[in-house]
């Protein structure tokens, strides 16, 4: 069959320092060329340039739901740039048979003095609608995003989370022959994210062609049935969906049981580090299925914020959540006003519960409310090993997520 | 499912640029709606949250007017060729106030764009052409200022004023072109959001403002006819007050807007798809 995007030996060189000292003054390029000759004979290869993706080649079916999964920094989100014709490719081609709408962050252009309903238009010609497809699914994108009433207040007044559910109405509406999405399903509460989710599955199943690259491994097996996965800015590995997340979820991640990072003062929170410890605060990345899984994090805030959560959640390397809990889960006081400045917490999962074998841990540092992420990192890998589980003790790996030891009470009732 | 019909040829073939390529019209065409939405985006939220409004529109040029007249009226008073100096001096400052308010927006407004140009495609031109165009409203404005002031010192226009839609054509070509090209260069060099009202400032002394260009020496004059501003201002008095035409500055000037505004466009394609890369 014909495909409808074809790529063809696509890669993207950035110079380093281009994207981290985005603009230069006239000044530095006056020195710059004063030193290129220099630079010219010295010539020692392009060891100053990074290929933030190289040699990719694919093609897409029409209807095909395409799943790009892969860590950060692994070329993802430049090869939707790419597709979205926002940046241009290096070398190589790429052709597409047919309108493409792009969908990389949701209310791109929403104007904060502009009503919901101008913000409608606006937002939706940006992202390549006609007035007169805007005005026919103008009803249909109101009712979808639940903020009736207040159409005609400007959107600095909404709640963030009303905000993100007008933005995500007027994206859902496109219809488009290819639809690139970029991880925008992660906004609002629940219900809106599931109402999200069945859209996005309405679209895939309406014969439109969609690219959907995402953090969320139940979202991608849900949406998809093929994908590409990508490292270091190649594919390695492109099939089924479910091959593909196995193969994301266990390739070259290494046992890693504490996870340190920098500071970064420009979000309102963010995370310091996270380790995986024993009883006398030593890092490990195995525990033994009768011992408990204590987790301890560092945090920052950098301005205070009310309403936000530190959570963690567990994958077993299928994809599959384990489990997901919070900070103010137990502690809901948490979701008031947290001041500025630098916190730990620990949280432990019982002993006698999961199930042996790896998980990821992933940390969510988020607005409990608005669904607004500050952090969000795939962590520790950590390894829950066979110290004589139920199952083990008679040979077997039971099936399922959790191996709990549980009491049974059993009493002859009748001879 | 729908059966899927693809066109033979691809709708859209992204490569690298290559060292000619040039602004798609095609493309510009196809995304006219997008103009239209951003220029009434810029016309709505301007004076949003003022306590005047638009009537800002009106008071920079009316002010101006007010403290030319104080300094240079007395001045003025035989070059600005029996029209009052108020008249005089207000029929140059209505074009020159949306001359420098468009290049000002629109060289600005790529980088006020950002978070549009990183997250969607579309023809980036459209973003100082509506930067420029929503200054248009304001322009507007000013003219029924210039009008009743016209009223009140009986300076009756001809049919000269029928020439007015196509001076106001060539001043909004050439703050395209100007605008356009400060616009590319701002995105690598933001010296430009410093040296842009600098530039404004020196300009408005040679663009015959304040003062006619007769008033300047017979062998410097020239030199005015390089500044396009000069001559297009020149011809809005004309049209406007029945003053005879300078053919040939306002010729020149059409000749430099066309030059600049290919200049302009040019430049702006060969940098634009990198854009998203370094703003």
């Amino acid at each position: 069959m014909q495909p409808i995007i074809r790529v063809q030996g696509v890669g993207k060189r950035y110079h380093l320092g281009g994207p981290a000292a985005p603009y230069s003054t006239l000044r530095e390029t006056i020195m710059e060329m004063a030193r290129k000759p220099v630079r010219a004979l010295r010539k020692n290869g392009d060891n100053s340039t990074l290929w933030a993706l190289r040699d990719l080649d694919f093609e897409v079916s029409p209807g095909e739901v395409l799943g790009i999964i892969g860590r950060n920094g692994a070329g993802k989100s430049t090869l939707l740039k790419i597709l979205s014709r926002i940046t241009e490719p290096t070398v190589g081609r790429v052709e597409l048979f047919g309108r493409v709408a792009s969908l990389l962050e949701v209310g791109t252009g929403f104007h904060p003095e502009l009503t919901g309903r101008e913000n409608i238009y606006l937002n939706g010609s940006i992202l390549g609608m006609s007035r007169k497809e805007i005005e026919r699914k103008f009803d249909e994108i109101v009712e979808f995003s639940e903020v009736e009433k207040f159409l005609d207040t400007p959107v600095k007044r909404y709640s963030s989370g009303m905000y993100v559910r007008l933005a995500f109405a007027v994206a859902a509406h496109l219809q488009p022959e290819i639809l690139i999405v970029d991880e925008v399903l992660a906004v609002g509460d629940y219900a809106f994210q599931q109402k999200c989710l069945n859209k996005m599955q309405d679209v895939s199943t309406s014969g439109r062609t969609v690219l959907f690259v995402s953090h969320n491994m139940g979202a991608v097996s849900r949406l998809t049935q093929r994908c590409i996965v990508l490292e270091q800015g190649r594919i390695v590995a492109s099939g089924p969906t479910a091959s593909a997340i196995q193969l994301y979820m266990t390739s070259g991640l290494m046992q890693r049981a504490e996870l340190i990072k920098n500071t970064s003062p420009d979000k309102a929170m963010n995370l310091r580090r996270i380790a995986l410890v024993d009883d006398q605060g030593e890092v490990r990345s195995e525990v033994p299925y009768d011992d408990r899984l204590r987790f301890v994090l560092d945090y920052e805030v950098n301005q205070p914020v009310t309403g936000t959560s530190v959570g963690i959640a567990l994958y077993t390397v299928d994809g599959t959540c384990a489990m997901v809990t919070g900070d103010f889960d137990s502690h809901p006081e948490l979701l008031g006003m947290r001041e500025s400045g630098r916190y730990q917490t620990t949280v432990e999962i019982p002993p006698c519960w999961l199930n042996t074998g790896r998980y990821i841990v992933t940390v969510s540092i988020a607005n409990a409310s608005s669904g607004v992420i500050y952090d969000h990192v795939e962590a520790i890998v950590l390894e829950v090993v066979d110290t004589g589980t139920p199952g083990s003790r008679h040979g077997v790996r039971r099936k399922g997520v959790l191996q709990p030891l549980l009491d049974w009470t059993t009493r002859q009732v009748s001879k | 499912m729908e059966s899927v019909r693809l066109p033979a040829e691809p709708l859209v073939v992204i490569q690298p640029t290559s060292r000619w390529s040039l602004v798609s019209f095609k493309d510009i065409w196809a995304y006219r709606e997008l103009l239209f939405f951003l220029t009434w985006r810029d016309v709505k939220v301007r004076y949003k949250q003022t306590a005047l409004g638009a009537a800002w529109a009106i008071l920079q040029p009316l002010f101006m007017m007010i403290i030319f007249t104080i300094f240079f009226g007395r001045i003025a008073g035989v070059a600005s060729a029996g029209i009052p100096y108020p008249v005089f001096a207000l029929g140059g400052l209505v074009p020159w106030t949306f001359f420098s308010n468009a290049i000002t927006a629109s060289g600005n407004s790529l980088v006020g764009s950002a978070n549009l140009i990183t997250k969607v495609y579309f023809p980036r031109l459209i973003v100082p052409a509506a930067a420029m165009l929503a200054g248009l409203v304001d322009f507007l404005l000013a003219f029924v200022l210039l009008g009743v002031l016209m009223l009140y010192y009986h300076v009756v226009p001809t049919i000269q004023i029928l020439f007015l839609p196509v001076l106001v054509l060539l001043t909004a070509l050439f703050s395209l072109g100007v605008g356009t090209w400060f616009a590319a260069l701002n995105v690598k060099y933001r010296d430009v959001r410093f040296a842009l009202p600098f530039l404004i400032q020196l300009w408005l002394f040679v663009s015959s403002v304040i003062l006619p260009s007769s008033a300047i020496p017979q062998k410097w004059r020239w030199l005015l006819l390089l500044n396009p501003m000069s001559g297009i201002i020149e011809g809005y008095r004309s049209a406007l007050f029945g003053l005879p035409f300078d053919w040939p500055a306002l010729g020149i000037a059409s000749g430099l807007t066309i030059l600049t505004l290919v200049y302009a466009i040019y430049t702006f394609g060969r940098v634009e798809r990198s854009f998203a890369d370094i703003i």
